[in-house]
């Protein structure tokens, strides 16, 4: 069997099943659909930082456009659901393209960029004059379209069409060649790749993922600010969740975000007051002594994984 | 036997300026497939420079270089290793965290080569087969070396340009990949050698081209070259040419 059936058959498929199912187990929906919103949000963080290297500190920039996109599309237009939380897809891929130029920047530099360009469409979007179209500061409210349990399920579709998409990264030449670019771009352009094409595919990439589940997240709240949906926690998260896990890989973002946002959950029901303590020192740990994350516990044995 | 006519690559008064300082100066030279020509000069005369331009990695600033008939200059170098142009780098610049098998795999895919060799006959003939699945990270430098060579051959080059390829390398790999070098060129491909190594120089190239401050100022045999009181100025100072 090859193995990328294998990733799909052993990861994806089980992912699928168990985050399809739980809704019927489980009472608390909420917490599952935001384990599910942050599986997508870590591997499309996993598709831009670990095979192309660019950390992306503003990354809920393409949530909140997408979370945007979804409501403006019902507020305004009142298209179904599914089709508005692709409109926020898009939306997300025009605010990528818009920023392509970022990309000539690397390391801190575009991660600060990054972040900045989150801030200003925050402040684009918050803006009292524009009111008319996003309701500007004061929050969207929608109605007509609240369905947590369809929205549910679109984040479950999304999240494995992600997954999908890592594997097919880590299973083809196309993903070899994005990390190619992120090891040394002359000598990947040497190897006969064109750099700024992978770099931009990539980047879009990631973008509609983050533009889909912002859409999703949009379906699933209805109410909600744009301080809500263009919150850096939802980069940091996703970003720390990925590294946590190891990135480049399709387990480790999985991996990290089941671990560290489950501890999240677990100490905010528990002991609360700890909270950032535990956290903090958990983050720390993982800083100081598995840089490349969990998963590195297992490839420094000489293992391989997926 | 006119230049024009055989030649792959042809580069005329070319200049690449840095600030003010030329690195090269109107420089201008052909070469031929199956041909070996050594590039040598003193450091800064503008060898890598010129390998550089060729290579599409620095737009030219003045002059032409054109290969296999059609103009290259400041053509993106992905472009250029479609059409047939590779090289190595003076310190080789693998992709660390990728196995050694997957840094091959990356320039067959996106080398845009048909008839290439394949990854295990590459692995083979570079002595890169034991270490087929480590990351290139681990190799020691002659062996990243090979793998940088190894990168280059996979897109089937038929202009090849090693920067230094043979530093570092101890003499019985240095013979080795002298009669590498040379097999090479049987095939019909055209390579340019950049190399400090006179020995290694002399062994396997057919001609070279002294350069001097981005200029050339020699252009023939080494044998020749080292009796040339200009080449013996530049290369050992004023006092001891003539």
């Amino acid at each position: 069997m090859h193995n990328a059936s294998k990733h799909l058959l052993f990861i994806l498929a089980p992912l699928v099943v168990v985050f399809a199912l739980l809704p019927g187990v489980y009472q608390n929906h909420l917490l599952l659909f935001n384990f599910v919103i942050f599986l997508i949000l870590a591997q499309g963080v996993n598709i831009i930082y670990g095979f192309t290297g660019y950390l992306p500190f503003g990354y809920v920039g393409f949530f909140g456009a997408g979370a945007y996109g979804f409501a403006i599309m019902v507020m305004h237009l009142h298209t179904p659901a599914p089709f508005a939380v692709l409109v926020g897809g898009g939306v997300a891929i025009l605010l990528g393209l818009l920023l392509t130029p970022l990309l000539r920047l690397s390391g801190a530099y575009f991660a600060i960029a990054n972040l900045a360009a989150s801030l200003a469409v925050l402040h684009f979007v918050a803006n009292p004059a524009l009111e008319g179209i996003t309701k500007g500061p004061y929050g969207v409210s929608l109605t007509g379209t609240f369905n947590p349990t369809h929205a549910y399920y679109a984040a479950v579709v999304v999240m494995a069409l992600t997954v999908g998409a890592v594997v097919y990264l880590k299973n083809s030449p196309f993903g070899l060649a994005l990390q190619a670019v992120r090891e040394d771009a002359v000598s990947a352009s040497m190897a006969g790749v064109n750099i700024i094409k992978m770099r931009v595919i990539a980047w879009l990439a990631s973008a509609l993922v983050a533009g889909l589940a912002g859409g999703i997240y949009a379906w699933y709240v209805s109410v909600f600010y744009p301080d809500n949906v263009f919150s850096g926690e939802f980069s940091i998260f996703a970003i720390v969740f990925a590294l946590f896990g190891g990135v480049a890989t399709i387990t480790g973002p999985i991996v990290g975000v089941l671990i560290l946002y489950g501890i999240y959950n677990l100490i905010g029901f528990t002991t609360p007051q700890y909270f950032q303590l535990i956290y903090g020192l958990l983050i720390m740990g993982l800083v100081l002594f598995l840089p490349a994350g969990l998963v590195s516990l297992a490839t420094r044995r000489g293992w391989h994984v997926p | 036997m006119s230049p024009e006519k055989t030649s792959i690559l042809d580069v005329s008064k070319l200049v690449k300026r840095f600030g003010g300082f030329h690195a090269l100066d109107g420089l201008s030279f052909h070469v031929v497939p199956g041909e070996i020509l050594g590039l040598v000069g003193p450091n800064g005369s503008g060898k890598t420079t010129a390998i550089n331009v060729i290579s599409g990695l620095y737009a030219p600033d003045g002059g032409e270089v054109v290969f296999d008939g059609a103009s290259a200059g400041g053509v993106a170098s992905h472009k250029l290793v479609h059409r047939g142009i590779n090289r190595t780098f003076q310190v080789p610049k693998p992709f660390l965290s990728l196995t050694v098998r997957e840094n091959i795999q990356v320039a067959l895919a996106y080398g845009g080569a048909t008839g290439a060799p394949s990854i295990a006959e590459l692995l083979e003939e570079y002595r890169l087969k034991e270490v087929a699945d480590r990351p290139a990270a681990d190799l020691n430098s002659a062996q990243q070396k090979m793998l940088d060579l190894t990168r280059a051959l996979a897109t089937r080059p038929r202009l090849l340009l090693l920067d230094e390829l043979a530093a570092g390398l101890n003499p019985a790999e240095l013979d080795w990949i002298a009669g590498r070098i040379k097999a090479l060129a049987a095939t019909g491909m055209a390579i340019i050698v950049v190399e400090h190594l006179m020995g290694f120089i002399e062994q396997i190239t057919d001609r070279v081209i002294v350069l001097n401050a981005g200029k050339e100022i020699f252009e023939g045999t080494l044998a020749t070259a080292v009796r040339e009181p200009q080449v013996i100025e530049v290369f050992l100072g004023g006092e001891h040419a003539h």
